[in-house]
């Protein structure tokens, strides 16, 4: 699997994510919010620049301008603080090597945001997340079938969903579920873009994230729930 | 309670739900949810946790060491000649 980043069928990850608006560190006072291909920050056009021709302190200046969000992509993903470390590293090593190929036709953000993805996908394969297990993982089980839930009085979740169970509950989920979940629910991905990344059916995917949200559902009725959180 | 042909018509919602959640269409003006109390309060709660997950998940700092070591890596790649 190519792990370059195909911008062109990305979405901005910004778009859905709780302080995705907020200016990276190092970017420009009073920048927008929102940066796109058209008008980044001349600071971190200029970085981005420097860093393309090769230039240690801009690349090591990128690295501080998104670390935090590639990090928690990659912990989100995989679950596990360890392996989100060996992945970021990867990522930035793999950006390395190709930033030079970098065109602008997307959001530099937007395309790092995927490269990344690349990069985790690749991992999860080598280990053994083969869509075959995705498949098998929407087989409904005489636990979790479709029907599962009808005629039941379980209590349902009102108030606001505290953020620790929520995180915990998505980084028990088994890896399939929750890939699709961080990919749709957090990165804010369509079920089209993550057909194509994952190379399933668009029914699978939506399946799998009904399938994990159902799960999630469970874990977090079994939790305390955080009443009037804000 | 319901009775057998509440549970059939639950089932059957619920085996469609995935898709009618996928195709992004207005569930709630579905003829299942406006009779049905238990999958309503099914939707609200995947609902909310699907709005949860927007609005929650900070972004984490990475461990400081870590520029360390990709530093150490670019520096092992680049006299490896990559």
């Amino acid at each position: 699997m190519n792990p370059s980043p195909t911008p062109a069928q990305s979405p901005d990850p910004d778009s859905r994510k709780p302080g995705g608006n907020a200016p990276l560190p190092g970017a420009a006072a009073g920048s927008p919010p929102r940066q796109t291909a058209a008008s980044p920050s001349a600071l971190d056009a200029e970085i981005l620049s420097l860093a393309q021709a090769g230039d240690h302190h801009a690349f090591a200046k990128l690295y501080s301008m998104h670390k935090r969000r590639i990090y928690s992509l990659c912990l989100r993903m995989v679950g596990n603080m360890a392996e989100a470390e060996d992945l970021t590293q990867e990522a930035f090593l793999q950006l390395h090597r190709k930033i030079a190929t970098f065109r602008g036709d997307s959001a530099f953000s937007t395309w790092l945001h995927r490269l990344t993805i690349n990069v985790v996908l690749m991992q999860l394969r080598k280990k053994g997340l083969s869509l075959i297990s995705l498949d098998e993982a929407m087989e409904p089980t005489p636990e979790e079938g479709p029907g599962r839930s009808f005629g039941t009085h379980d209590p349902t979740l009102t108030g606001a969903i505290d953020r620790m169970a929520l995180e915990r509950a998505v980084s028990n989920l088994p890896a399939g579920y929750r890939l699709i979940f961080v990919l749709h629910d957090i990165e804010g991905y369509e079920h089209n873009e993550i057909a194509t990344m994952l190379n399933c059916s668009i029914g699978n995917s939506k399946s799998q994230l009904h399938k994990a949200r159902l799960k999630l559902r469970d874990a977090l009725r079994n939790h305390p729930i955080e009443e009037a959180r804000r | 309670m319901t009775d057998d042909r509440d549970h059939l018509s639950c089932a059957a919602f619920q085996a469609q739900l995935a898709e009618l959640i996928g195709t992004g269409v207005d569930i709630s003006t579905h003829p299942h949810i406006q009779t049905c109390e238990q999958c309503r309060a099914l939707l609200a709660d995947l609902e909310t946790i699907a709005e949860a997950a927007r609005q929650l998940f900070p972004a984490v700092e990475p461990p400081e060491d870590l520029w360390e070591h990709i530093e150490s890596a670019l520096k092992d790649e680049e006299n490896s000649g990559n």
